[in-house]
């Protein structure tokens, strides 16, 4: 089998795990199952990535998106339930879709790894192998020169996304008990001690 | 790669940028009392951005940054009038948000950055661009309406918003990723030179389908059109004044960029007919569902609807002359929306939200000048002449026969008969109709509101009598 011929096979072999683990994302009503679906969605497009070479994107999407978005949002849809007991049990039952999701992961990467191996670099033009760097930094020079205006419109656009769950969470309510470090630093020390003035009195004999 | 000149042509968004972060830190610093300051600011940065955006112009189009951004009189234009109806937002909005506890500095900040979404929208130069402006522009919108957190009814409608925006944004990227497959080129210029010699049209057309699903998700034209009735009704009226008439310039901008790429050639003959469709179903439903609606908010989103129908005739037309009718018409539109809703944020008051259309019965003995600026509105919304919008909707006929389709061009005016009788429902109303007992409705708001709803309304009289430079304008802006 010519290496070319293996390396299409994997990439419709991932895009067809990719399709599949999609699909299962909307149509599956058990919500942790959902979240593994599109774990192994992601990852499936991260294979197809190192395939295409495009080694920066792929490492990206798995350390941030499978990483810590995912990771987070199991722990979300876990939280929902608080029953400690029923998170045991529930640890046990999704164990099986876990481990079904890790094998097809292994046997994903292995197939990369092979392909990998032969040194193909079919798939289209690579201009990072033009320019002769490495796709990273190829990709960093590309964002910072020609896609500056893109990349500073990104950046606007994950201000407006802070900016607006500020507003749309932050809340003062009168009844919480929070502390004002405003007020914390502004006190003097009239706040913290008050002189009264009083006649003066015999203190009580005490009870011995 | 980033030479002087590319941020000469971008000054007025750079400007923008850096003000609206300004205006951010400034409000986190200031009392509550002095929220004043914030609502200046926010009018001054508005109306600089406007003024940089006239004065520091090249006559002919430039572009910066490789093609990414394109700088010439259709951005100007669009931008411009962006700009004013901005403007016109939050000089109507503040009492009604002081009213409803919901004047904060971010209702500034979140609206100036979406109105720089629309600069960038309307002068995108890049499919990138185009996808980018449009989320900053949406997420913003998303997130201004939600702002009335405690309702129910603003929340519900930003999930809506939220979840059919995503779908629509997400059938716009896949859509421009299969162009990209197509023809692999992201820049609209060349696009539009390399899109006739493509060896996969299929691909290209799937490509084009999935983008015009887009564009009219964001116009509001039927089939798509779900979310803006919810939207219009639930969210507050200064939000639904801003998605009415600055996003609808937005919608037009992104529909010109984009379409104008696909043409001319084979394909240029199918966006036509989809659109001529949308065209149609959108006359069709927004003119008849208007009809039975008693919310005064819903009936506007419903004629909204029908007018983006209008709007997309002048697209259909796909010649200069064609689109500087549809730009036109969404300037008559974005003006004529902003008194509409004007009005309706000055009949409200804290804790009564003038939104039945009973509620507006009797308002001629109420205030004679309020009724008289509502009737204004009205009669340009249903294209009444001499007023801004018969203007505008004549020379969206003339587009659309122009084109060799009069059957839409008399669908358009059957619709607009039939759109007549709700609009002058609305006049009847004010001016026939008894108040309702127990129903106090007087006129709110404060000085430069009223002084600017009044100039507002009124330029809707006077661009009807003159609207020759206007559309002078639009039509040198594409001339070129």
């Amino acid at each position: 089998m010519s290496a070319q011929l293996l390396q299409l096979i994997c990439f419709y072999a991932f895009a067809a795990v990719a399709g599949i683990s999609a699909l299962m994302v909307i149509t599956l009503r058990n919500s942790v199952h959902a979240v593994l679906s599109l774990v192994l969605t992601f990852f499936s497009v991260a294979c197809i990535w190192l395939l295409a070479q495009a080694e920066f994107l792929a490492i990206a999407l798995i350390v941030v998106y499978v990483g810590a978005v995912m990771v987070l949002f199991l722990f979300v849809v876990m939280m929902l339930d608080i029953n400690l007991e029923r998170m045991r049990e529930g640890f046990i039952k999704f164990l099986p879709v876990g481990i079904v999701v890790a094998a097809v992961m292994l046997v994903e990467m292995l197939a990369l790894i092979g392909v990998r191996a032969m040194h193909v670099m079919t798939m289209g033009p690579d201009p990072a192998a033009a320019a002769g760097m490495s796709n990273t930094a190829w990709l960093g020079q590309a964002l910072y020169t020609r896609f500056l205006l893109p990349f500073e419109i990104a950046a606007l656009i994950l201000t407006v996304g802070l900016i607006a769950a500020v507003v749309l969470t932050l809340r003062h309510k009168p009844l919480t008990r929070r502390q004002n470090p405003g007020d914390q630093v502004r006190v003097s020390n009239r706040d913290r001690v008050r002189v009264v003035k009083m006649a003066a009195e015999r203190p009580q004999e005490s009870e011995s | 790669m980033l030479s002087w000149n590319d941020i000469l042509i971008l000054l007025p968004e750079i400007y923008l940028v850096a003000a609206v972060c300004v205006l951010l830190l400034m409000d986190v610093f200031i009392r509550e009392e002095q929220r004043n300051a914030t609502h200046w600011l926010a009018i001054a940065i508005t109306a600089i951005t406007g003024f940089l955006v006239v004065t520091g112009q090249p006559p002919q189009g430039l572009s910066a940054f490789g093609g990414m951004f394109v700088r010439d009189r259709v951005s100007e234009i669009l931008s411009l009038f962006a700009l004013i109806s901005v403007l016109l937002v939050f000089v109507f909005s503040r009492p009604y948000l002081k009213d409803r506890k919901l004047w904060h500095g971010e209702f500034y900040v979140l609206t100036l950055f979406a109105v720089l979404g629309v600069m960038f929208l309307v002068s995108a130069g890049s499919l990138i661009t185009i996808y980018l402006g449009l989320e900053l522009l949406t997420l913003s919108s998303y997130a201004l309406v939600a702002f009335n957190r405690d309702s129910r009814m603003s929340s519900e409608a930003a999930i809506k918003y939220f979840v059919l925006g995503a779908l629509a944004s997400g059938s716009l990227l896949y859509g421009m990723s299969m162009v990209y497959g197509a023809t692999g080129t992201l820049d609209l210029a060349h696009l539009h030179a390399t899109v006739a010699q493509t060896d996969m049209p299929n691909l290209l057309r799937f490509g084009l389908i999935f983008m015009i699903v887009g564009i009219a998700f964001k116009l509001g034209a039927a089939p798509f059109h779900m979310w803006l009735p919810d939207v219009y009704q639930g969210a507050p009226t200064a939000t639904v004044t801003f998605v009415a008439s600055a996003s609808k310039l937005a919608a037009f901008g992104m529909a010109y960029r984009l379409l104008s790429a696909f043409g001319p050639g084979d394909l240029l003959h199918q966006w036509q007919l989809m659109l001529a469709i949308l065209a149609v179903l959108s006359l069709v439903i927004g003119n008849l569902v208007a009809i039975v609606q008693t919310n005064i908010k819903r009936l506007l989103a419903y004629s909204t609807i029908a007018h983006m129908g209008y709007l997309l005739l002048g697209l259909v037309n796909a010649s200069p002359s064609g689109y500087a009718a549809a730009m036109f018409y969404a300037i008559s539109y974005a003006l004529m929306s902003t008194v509409a809703f004007g009005v309706i944020m000055a009949m409200s008051r804290a804790g009564f939200e003038c939104e039945e259309i009973d509620d507006f019965k009797g308002l001629n003995e109420r205030s004679r000048w309020m009724a008289f600026l509502m009737m204004l509105a009205m009669f340009s919304l249903a294209g009444v002449p001499p007023l801004f919008g018969f203007f505008a909707k004549l020379l969206i006929l003339k587009a659309a026969v122009d084109a060799g389709m009069m059957w839409l061009a008399i669908v358009a005016i059957v619709a607009a008969i039939v759109g007549l009788y709700y609009y002058l429902r609305v006049v009847k109303v004010m001016y026939f109709d008894k108040p309702v007992e127990g129903v106090e409705i007087k006129p709110q708001g404060d000085l430069p509101m009223r002084w600017m709803l009044s100039l507002n309304a009124l330029a809707l009289l006077a661009l009807g009598l003159y609207w020759g430079p206007l559309f002078t304008w639009c039509q040198q802006a594409f001339a070129g």
